[in-house]
């Protein structure tokens, strides 16, 4: 058995959001999400950090290539998020409530497909420098 | 002359946007900055006052009181708001950075008891970008 090791790349996006529940009325929403439901919409700074866990390739030594996975995670993560309203401007989050969780859960499906089988994927997201979620657990 | 500084965070939207221009004027100066739903940011802001030490306390000021203060005349105002849409000082004007740190200067300044001097406005963005206003023109 080889020996498995973990390669980390660390991006970052700038987006607005609003934490709702479309079925409840503003009362409702101001009690259970707090100010993050606030109507005009706030922001974050998030930080992403893409978990790749495999076995280094004999011939280049590589888990996965840090750079074509720096280009993946652009090319389907930042462009679709970065400078965005996550309520306004995203297929993702039009009926799914943009909280770290569901977006955590979002970037994992939207750069599986796209990352070998065999190699185990997780995903880490800042919120806040205090508020960070993690998928799958 | 000892220079003390607090820093607080707010979580809030804004877009760069010039109502007098064309949409895609403003793409073509402001870039992804310009999107008209707004995008987001954990911003930071550290308040940095000078003074002489009190002999009694050996405080300039009570830090605490100090971040108090901050959180009352500012913070309140912008943490989870939308800086273009929701903030009384920033209407009519650009919501850069630099707009924005001289709108905090003036929110913030009457407020500090004499003898203490407000020195510096240092306002964060992100990791790459922050301004920095010491008063007056």
């Amino acid at each position: 058995m080889g020996k498995k090791v973990a390669i980390f790349r660390k991006e970052h996006f700038n987006a607005a959001h609003r934490l709702f529940n479309a079925d409840w009325d503003d009362k409702k929403n101001m009690e259970v999400f707090g100010k993050c439901a606030l109507p005009n919409y706030h922001g974050h700074n998030y930080e992403l950090i893409v978990k790749i866990v495999g076995e280094p390739d004999e011939k280049t030594g590589y888990v996965m290539d840090l750079k074509k996975l720096s280009d993946l995670i652009e090319e389907k993560i930042i462009e679709r998020f970065d400078h965005k309203n996550l309520n306004l401007d995203t297929e993702e989050f039009k009926n799914l409530n943009p909280t770290a969780e569901n977006i955590a859960v979002v970037i994992y499906d939207l750069l599986r497909p796209h990352i070998d089988k065999e190699k185990e994927l997780q995903i880490r997201l800042y919120e806040t420098p205090r508020n960070f979620v993690e998928y799958p657990v | 002359m000892v220079y003390l500084t607090r820093i607080e965070h707010f979580n809030a939207a804004h877009k760069l946007y010039n109502p007098n221009w064309s949409k895609e004027k403003n793409e073509e100066v402001f870039g992804k900055c310009a999107n008209e739903n707004w995008h987001g940011h954990n911003f930071e802001l550290y308040v940095t006052i000078k003074g002489e030490p009190d002999p009694d306390s050996g405080f300039i000021f009570d830090a605490k009181k100090l971040g108090g203060l901050i959180n009352e005349k500012v913070i309140e105002k912008l943490d989870h708001r939308n800086l273009n849409v929701d903030v009384d000082f920033m209407e009519g004007k650009l919501c850069s950075i630099e707009n924005l740190v001289m709108g905090i200067w003036k929110e913030l300044e009457p407020h500090l008891p004499p003898p203490v001097q407000l020195h510096c406005l240092k306002l964060v963005e992100t990791a790459k970008i922050f301004v920095e206003y010491y008063g007056g023109k």
